[in-house]
């Protein structure tokens, strides 16, 4: 894999298509997903339940559970693309170039095995340390992640951490073969506020201190604007919009996205809150064309025929909307 | 959130107590060995057609505080008044008649839609099982209020005769409300109604919510560990750590000067959907101790950042600091 320097492009998703072949009928969780990473930043995903989010995410670790099939798209991670690689190959990336961390960090860990086992399987797994030297690091990264007395921990077993200190052993594991890439799939969702803010601190520190890039997949647009630079908004697993945080809040393109931010109640004053009608979409048999017209406001006959594409609004903005053009949307004051 | 028009307390809590018991492991010798200190002496007032959020990190006690004035569950000690009623004797010692109208006049909207309603019933069931229970409605006019309930709560006709499996959550949290409002009731504990639901379903219900409680005047407990939406939803909120309430204020009031240390670091952990909005954020130390042994005098003070030694050796008192301003902290002066 060849070199990649600070803000060049590391992961390129390319019309990502992942199904779901159910019984019920086939699930298109994943369709025409686009969307880039670079060295050292930090991108959002977000989206309600059944945007696609996660299984994106899944996609390009390769880790899609069954049912469900990548169909088409293209993974580029440095230079290569994923989707060609050998479930061999593929192990060697895991874990160690890209890795990810889990909202419930109950179950995934191994209630078994002692955070040292777990924390050392993955180095001996790929590379050749001995038990000291794996240990020793193990150590160093419970450390790394804020867990006090690492020494005496390390022997210890999940159920004897709290839901905080769980996470952060997850953190650390993720982070044992320094990756360049890191998915946080919703890493906060199951914390207490106090503990999600110690998390999501933490979560800052090490990928500037590791120069991670970071991707944030969330519903919590709080979050997104704390966390990232450039967010990709998923709407029944298509992308409606991918911007610079700052743009997205202030300016924001699809209505959805603009929906999606008068919807949500905010801490720091009171307002009225719209209402967006309707439920989100089956995926089984999703809405014709754009798949948020039956919600929009805006929606005309078009909007029911034809699948919207991803166009370049200016500036790297882009948006997947036929009427962007007319539209002056109403961001937040 | 409506204009608040009476000054009628509706509910009211005065030192309510409840202790849940650990035992040993073992099955013949069992021997009790501590208790969870889940509610230790919360008293509040909810006037009518007030909101009253009651906030908190989970394990604080804000649902055993709801159950224990449904008598859900029974209190250790303390008591709980609905309209000037004592509920904990009424509904031991009082005529079927006198309990039947005081279950009648309170209810509860659950946290998981997906728990609350019974698979094997339709809608129709669901909302008239309170009728069968409660006689209030002479048979013949079941269907009638069955639909209105649904069109109140922005459901359809239809709907009546479908199953829960057939409903998104949000549209299952509308039923669980208008299944509470089948007995029109004048109280309703809402326990976090709206965690479970999607971002963009949210609304809906939190905007059906207030409507309903400008149309019937009624009072809500609404339990949250969402600030934001109970900026929106609630007139006064009241803030709880391991057990205890310790600050209480009207919203905006506490959203502008919160006072206690933990409510300041509770709402700076928030994050804040707007990146030009930059909190500075309080990292309080370490995690919400277990409340078999809260911590002695102030429960806050091993997190802290401002405990001196006052906090360590004496319990703080229910200072009145503002009008409906109230807070338990030896340094309230510092930061108010």
């Amino acid at each position: 894999m060849t070199e990649i320097k600070e803000g060049d492009v590391l992961l390129q998703v390319e019309g990502l298509t992942t199904y779901f072949f159910t019984e019920a009928g086939i699930v298109k969780a994943v369709e025409d997903v686009s969307y880039d990473v670079r060295k050292g930043e930090s991108v959002g995903l977000v989206g309600e339940s059944g945007s696609g989010k996660t299984v994106s995410a899944l996609s390009v670790m390769r880790i899609v559970p069954k049912p469900g099939r990548i169909l088409q798209g293209r993974v580029n991670y440095a230079g290569e693309d994923l989707l060609m690689k050998s479930e061999e190959e593929m192990r060697k990336i895991r874990g160690s170039r890209i890795a990810m961390i889990f909202q419930d960090p109950t179950s995934s860990l191994n209630p078994v095995y002692s955070v040292e086992t777990q924390l050392t399987e993955i180095m001996r797994q790929h590379q050749d340390l001995t038990r000291e030297e794996a240990k020793d690091r193990a150590r160093k990264l419970l450390e790394l992640v804020g867990i006090p007395e690492a020494e005496k921990r390390l022997s210890e077993y999940p159920h004897q951490f709290s839901g905080g200190m769980k996470q952060r052993i997850c953190i650390a594991r993720a982070l044992a073969l320094e990756p360049d890439l890191l998915f946080g799939d919703e890493p906060t969702t199951n914390l207490d506020v106090t503990i999600q803010a110690q998390v999501l601190e933490l979560l800052k520190k090490l990928q500037k201190d590791l120069h991670m890039s970071l991707v944030m997949i969330t519903h919590d647009m709080g979050i997104i604007a704390d966390m990232t630079q450039r967010v990709v908004v998923l709407y029944a697993g298509r992308v409606a919009e991918v911007s610079r945080t700052y743009d997205l809040y202030k300016h924001p393109r699809h209505p959805y996205t603009e929906a999606l931010l008068a919807a949500v109640p905010r801490l720091d004053k009171r307002k009225v809150l719209e209402v967006i009608p309707g439920n989100i979409p089956n995926l089984i048999d999703p809405p014709s064309g754009c798949r948020f017209h039956p919600r929009c406001k805006y929606a005309t006959e078009i909007c029911k025929e034809k699948v919207p594409q991803l166009e370049d609004s200016g500036d790297g903005h882009l948006v997947a909307c036929h009427h962007w053009r007319e539209l002056s949307l109403r961001a937040e004051e | 959130m409506a204009q608040l028009q009476s000054q009628q307390v509706v509910l009211e809590a005065k030192g309510l107590v409840k202790y849940f018991p650990v035992y040993t492991k073992g099955i013949v010798l069992k021997k009790r060995v501590g208790s969870v200190h889940a509610v230790d002496g919360v008293s509040f007032q909810i006037r009518e057609g007030e909101t009253l959020a009651l906030v908190g990190e989970s394990g604080c006690g804000k649902t055993t505080t709801a159950k224990v004035i449904l008598n859900l569950e029974a209190p250790d000690a303390g008591q709980a008044f609905f309209e000037g009623k004592e509920i904990y004797s009424t509904l031991k010692r009082g005529t079927t008649a006198e309990k039947l109208a005081l279950r009648r006049s309170m209810q509860l909207v659950f946290q998981n839609p997906y728990g609350s309603l019974d698979p094997r019933m339709t809608v129709y069931d669901i909302l008239s099982e309170p009728f069968e229970i409660h006689r209030h409605v002479p048979k013949s006019e079941w269907k009638e209020r069955v639909y209105e309930l649904l069109r109140m709560v922005g459901l359809e006709e239809y709907h009546a005769e479908r199953y829960p499996h057939e409903f998104s959550g949000g549209q299952r949290q509308r039923i669980c409300i208008a299944r509470a409002l089948a007995v029109d009731p004048k109280f309703i504990v809402a326990d976090e109604p709206v965690s479970s639901l999607d971002v963009s379903i949210r609304a809906q219900i939190l905007n059906l919510l207030m409507d309903l409680q400008k149309q019937k005047n009624l009072s809500y407990l609404y339990i949250s560990h969402d600030l934001s939406s109970v900026r929106q939803i609630s007139h006064r909120v009241a803030v709880m750590y391991l057990g205890e309430i310790v600050e209480e204020a009207p919203t905006d009031e506490l959203f502008a000067r919160p006072v206690h240390p933990y409510t300041q670091a509770l709402m700076s952990a928030v994050p804040i959907p707007d990146p030009e909005t930059k909190v500075q954020r309080i990292i309080l130390p370490g995690e919400v101790p277990s409340p078999i042994n809260p911590p002695p005098a102030c429960r806050f003070h091993p997190r802290c950042p401002y405990a001196t030694d006052i906090c360590r050796e004496k319990k703080p008192e229910w200072e009145k600091i503002g009008p409906d301003h109230f807070v338990s902290c030896h340094h309230w002066r510092k930061f108010f």
